[in-house]
């Protein structure tokens, strides 16, 4: 299992064939409060950096993008009562969608901990 | 100037502050050629009782609606709006604010315009409503985008009933594109809008009471429209309507918009009006506007903020769901108070004025020698076809002092089997005198 | 249940009547429906008999549960209301970018007039001669001010302005075969409205970067024109409160190319009689003439939000317009071959139309230029008296009608750029505008406007440097707990917004109890 980030701050966590995708602690914190969360719907076909998902917070809108390139297997419902698992637990409870990643080259350019720690210093 | 508190002296004391000769030198960036190179050739300031005679001067050369029977409505409705409301809102608190960005030193105004919401759900019988828009026009307009964004289908049938000045605003915002669909005037209530909707429909749009009166049937185009997975907007544009009429919201509709004039407005030549516009619950973050919401301050209080704001354009740019920044805040506050003042009871009974007057002018108008009245159902509106060219016995009554409706040519002037009708209104201000002036103007004008 | 110091409930979703900030001249307000009923009303009607009644079984059958007061009920309940706001008549309203001038009161009386209140947007033309007359004199000052050709008076306020200005430039271009112009370009620091009414058009929007001193360089807006520029979308003075030097090489590149100038003319007080923006080279420019020329904000509008248009774009204005006739004036109100249409129902802004008059007339033309280099004066002397305690981001130009500054004053003091403002609550004035433009950090943006006298402006300077030296001392708590003296203290926005509660609901137990 490894987890990989974009330099707009999305995590993807790969299990297999699948990535569950959220946005970092960093990310969560720079935003303050989520208040509302428009998931994609399941079956959605996405490109690497295609517009995935929003984030809103009270003052402000953010677009999740598409770490990799796949199909959306599956949605965090819970944070539709309750977007505020993002920032109480983003990596975890906190997750978003759930994408099955159609070409597992794309993983490997994306930064790895210590480049994504570097980005955020 | 009396609206200018410096004297020069103060004035030369801030410049030397600032450290520069003169006022010119703050316009430093102006190219050379642009600043003052002109002689606007404006007349100079003038004192108040000098700008007030002009501006009387031109109010006087205007038949007001007081000055003599009058039957005008098709979308704006002259009715009485009481003292109180228009001493409350020029209160300066509440004429001289801004938008409640501070939502600390401005309950007054978001407690007001939670309150307006309430008022205009209810009314409607929506889940929810927002702050008001600038008008039912741009409204309704707004509401068509709102059921594209919704649906994710792009066809809109407007039905013939429509205010034909809505249907040209929505086709100016829709650029008249293809998936647009005006059906023709219907003045007799013909043509049938629930033949048109397929499973491309995004929204079917329905005005009750329609442009020419008539009462449309909410219930059949809501089960029509549900049936394909369309939804429906309904229009209103006399609001007074709903002290009689069952609430669109329990008869199936969608998206409500509603022109909100008719409570606590006046005519105004045409503006500044309000829009209602009130929806589903589920909808509300596709709802264009601003919207008022409750919750607690610091010390756990009750209190009224601004809400849901990512969907606007200060934040979302060009994502947002509509380009509107303001609303109509103070015609809300008049809309709030008067329905205050009216309440159920008082909604009510004015509701029920208005049909009664409606009804006695219906049956006057009838008995007129060659005029017909075409509606079998009315609130307070009706159309009538006459004998002759409409627009012309309009101007010949109004030289009687008569302001006898609109002739539906005005609006429709490329629908030659328009030509000879008239819309007219009844409100609770028309008297059994003014009817029977009209309908022996009328009488005398056809004879 | 939580307590407060005099030992009365304050819970959220009761009554409200619990109060624990506010002083004995301004308590809580229960709202309307908690305080009347669908029995009481404030109007008499009579109770009409209807005989033959039209209503063709529409009749409503459920209940409005509409809230009713009595006059003197209501007349309380609204003043009451009222005492919760700020307002420009009772203290400086320094928002940057919306222009709280005073609103002169003779404006007020004068759009009460029976003449201009009580006429009918239908009624015939002949019986509104006045009205039309009206408009055609505030199109007169409209277009002098601004050195146009034509003038739309129609839209509702300034966004529907410049959604009809972006509307006429793509009408004008559709019919030059031009329609393959699909790209705008927006400077960084534009309102917001400019990106969403480009976007809304179709348009993709191409940002232009600020230049460090806070204007438009003419290079890049070079670099960024194609043929498939459509316009230039530009706010002059800009929102940083610059006038652009280089404004008028900007519209002669944008015309080079054959696209468009939209100038957004939000901040026209700032050079109304001084600078005709037709002069610049601009071809559509909405005025809100609720920021210049004074028609009341009334708590968000109405505003209105006439569009000044070129030769190049006149014949493409909407309907309904004004035009000598053979019996006087006439209202066209039906589309002539190019124009777009109609954006609104009726003529547009009525009410504002004359408000705005009256006060141009008031002013005259030597006034307006007046207000305009007072609005400057001000706006230089607050950044004159605050240059050195605040930070100023754009030193180079002399400001024009606003004053802005950053928050780098604050770096290291715990005290945010919001809760600055929040204090400034505490000591009697409206905050500034914060955060806003986008392209400075922590902005802080001050128009004190031509209505405010030398000596208000000293205390708010005053107060401003006391403030600053304050949170520079490190008293923190005085900026992260205000405002303490307004009705309220810091409302939870994040609660609002997580499950938005935007309608009052009879309370639970109540329903019961009435089952």
């Amino acid at each position: 299992m490894t987890t990989k980030f974009t330099p707009d701050h999305e995590y993807i966590r790969v299990e297999g064939a699948t990535g569950i995708v959220g946005i970092t602690p960093y990310a969560q914190d720079a935003l303050g409060d989520i208040v509302f969360v428009e998931l994609p719907s399941v079956g959605k076909v996405l490109k690497k950096g295609d517009e995935a998902a929003v984030v809103e917070s009270v003052k402000a809108a953010s677009e999740i993008y598409a770490p990799v390139a796949g199909t959306v297997t599956e949605v965090n419902d819970a944070l539709t009562g309750n977007p505020g698992l993002i920032n109480s637990d983003p990596e975890n409870e906190g997750w978003i969608y759930k994408i099955a990643i159609a070409d597992a080259g794309e993983i490997d350019g994306l930064l790895d901990d210590a480049a994504y720690a570097d980005l955020t210093k | 100037m009396r609206y200018l508190p410096h004297s020069e002296a103060e004035r030369a004391d801030m410049l030397g502050v600032i450290g520069v000769p003169n006022v010119d030198a703050l316009f430093s960036a102006v190219p050379a050629q642009a600043l003052k190179s002109f002689d606007l050739g404006l007349p100079a300031h003038s004192p108040e009782f000098l700008v007030e005679a002009h501006m009387r001067a031109l109010a006087g050369q205007n038949h007001a609606g007081s000055d003599g029977p009058f039957f005008v409505g098709a979308g704006a409705y002259r009715h009485h709006v009481p003292a109180t409301v228009d001493h409350l809102i020029q209160r300066s608190e509440w004429l001289t604010a801004y938008t409640p960005y501070q939502p600390e030193i401005s309950q007054g105004t978001l407690q007001m315009l939670f309150e307006f919401q309430t008022q205009v759900a209810k009314l409607t019988g929506m889940d929810v409503a927002n702050a008001s828009l600038y008008d039912g026009s741009t409204g309704t307009a707004e509401a068509v985008l709102m059921a594209r964004r919704l649906t994710k289908r792009n066809k809109i049938v407007l039905s013939g009933g429509l205010h034909p000045h809505y249907r040209d605003v929505v086709r100016a915002y829709l650029k008249d594109d293809a998936d647009l669909e005006c059906l023709s005037a219907s003045p007799e209530g013909q043509g049938d809008i629930l033949d048109h909707i397929d499973d491309q429909t995004a929204a079917i749009v329905v005005q009750t009471p329609d442009f020419y009166g008539h009462l449309r049937n909410i219930k059949a185009a809501a089960d029509a429209a549900h049936a394909k997975g369309a939804l429906l907007i309904v229009v209103i544009t006399e609001v007074v309507s709903l002290g009689l009429l069952e609430a669109p919201g329990a008869l199936g509709a969608d998206i409500v918009v509603a022109e909100g004039q008719s409570i606590g407005n006046a005519l105004n030549f045409g503006g500044p009006y309000l829009g209602l516009l009130a929806t589903r619950k589920e909808f509300i973050r596709q709802m264009p506007g601003r919207i008022c919401g409750e919750t607690v301050d610091a010390e756990g209080q009750r209190g009224f903020v601004l809400t849901l704001s990512t969907r606007e354009q200060h934040i979302r740019r060009e994502k947002a769901t509509s380009n509107i920044c303001t609303n109509s805040g103070l015609c809300a506050l008049a809309f709030s108070i008067h329905m205050a003042l009216l309440g159920e009871a008082g909604f009510t009974r004015l509701a029920r004025l208005n049909h009664a007057n409606a009804c006695k002018l219906a049956d006057a108008l009838e008995s007129v020698p060659g005029v017909e009245v075409l509606n079998k159902t009315f609130f307070n509106e009706m159309t009538i076809r006459t004998p002759q060219p409409a627009a012309a016995l309009i101007e010949r009554l109004a030289r009687r002092g008569i302001l006898g409706g609109v002739p539906v040519s005005r609006l429709e002037p490329k629908d030659h089997s328009v030509g000879n009708l008239i819309v007219l209104a009844a409100t609770e201000l028309t008297t059994d005198e003014d009817i029977a002036a009209l309908s022996s103007a009328l009488a005398e004008e056809l004879a | 249940m939580s307590m407060n110091n005099q030992g009365r409930p304050t819970g959220t979703g009761t009554s409200g009547f619990a109060s624990t900030s506010g002083s004995a001249l301004l308590p809580n307000e229960p709202l309307l429906f908690e305080i009347g009923d669908t029995e009481h009303s404030g109007v008499d009607l009579p109770d009409a008999t209807i005989t033959n009644a039209r209503l063709g079984g529409f009749e409503r059958k459920t209940a409005l549960d509409l809230a009713g007061l009595t006059e003197p009920e209501a007349m309380r309940h609204y003043v009451r209301l009222s005492r919760l706001n700020h307002s420009i008549d009772s203290g400086m309203y320094p928002l940057g970018s919306c222009t709280m001038k005073h609103n002169p009161r003779l404006n007020e009386k004068m759009a009460r007039l029976p003449g201009f209140a009580d006429i009918h947007p239908l009624q015939p033309v002949s019986t509104v001669q006045g009205a039309l007359k009206l408009m055609n004199e505030l199109s007169h000052w409209l277009m002098t001010l601004t050195n146009t050709s034509a003038v739309a008076l129609t839209p509702k306020a300034g966004a529907h302005g410049e959604l009809l200005g972006m509307m006429a430039i793509k009408a004008a271009q559709d019919a030059a075969g031009q329609s393959h112009r699909r790209i705008v370009l927006v400077p960084e620091s534009a309102h917001g409205t400019n990106p969403a009414t480009a976007a809304f058009l179709g348009y993709s929007v191409k940002s232009i970067p600020a230049r460090s001193d806070g204007t438009v360089d003419v290079q890049a807006v070079k670099d960024a024109l194609s043929p498939d520029v459509a316009a230039i979308m530009l706010t002059n003075p800009n929102t940083c409160g610059l006038f652009e030097p280089q404004v008028i090489e900007i519209a002669k590149a944008v015309h080079d190319a054959g696209a468009f100038f939209y100038c957004d003319g939000a901040n026209f007080n700032a050079i109304m009689g001084v600078v005709r923006p037709g002069d610049l080279g601009i071809d559509a420019m909405h005025i809100n003439l609720h920021k210049t020329f004074s028609t009341p904000h009334g708590g968000g509008g109405p505003g209105a939000g006439p569009v000044v248009l070129s030769a190049a774009l006149a014949p493409f204005a909407p309907v309904p317009f004004v035009r000598k006739g053979s019996n006087g004036l006439e209202l066209v109100e039906h589309e002539q071959d190019q124009a777009l249409g109609r954006i609104t129902a009726f003529q547009g802004q009525m009410g504002m139309y004359v408000r705005a008059l009256t006060y141009m007339l008031s002013h005259g033309g030597d006034g307006l230029a007046q207000a305009a280099q007072d609005a400057v004066l001000n706006a230089n002397y607050i950044k004159a008296r605050l240059g050195q305690v605040f930070s100023v981001p754009f030193p180079d130009y002399p400001t024009m009608h606003e004053a802005l500054f950053d928050d780098s004053f604050l770096t290291g003091t715990g005290v945010t750029t919001l809760d600055f403002a929040k204090a400034l609550i505490d000591e009697g004035f409206h905050p500034m505008t914060m955060y806003f433009p986008l392209v400075v950090h922590g902005a802080m943006l001050i128009e004190p406007t031509e209505s405010e006298s030398k000596q208000t402006l000293d205390r708010f300077c005053d107060v401003m440097e006391e403030l600053a030296l304050d949170a520079k001392a490190g008293n923190a708590t005085r900026f992260t707990a205000a405002p303490m003296k307004a009705p309220r203290r810091r409302l939870d926005e994040t609660r609002a917004a997580r499950s938005p509660i935007l309608k009052w609901e009879r309370p639970t137990e109540t329903l019961k109890a009435a089952e």
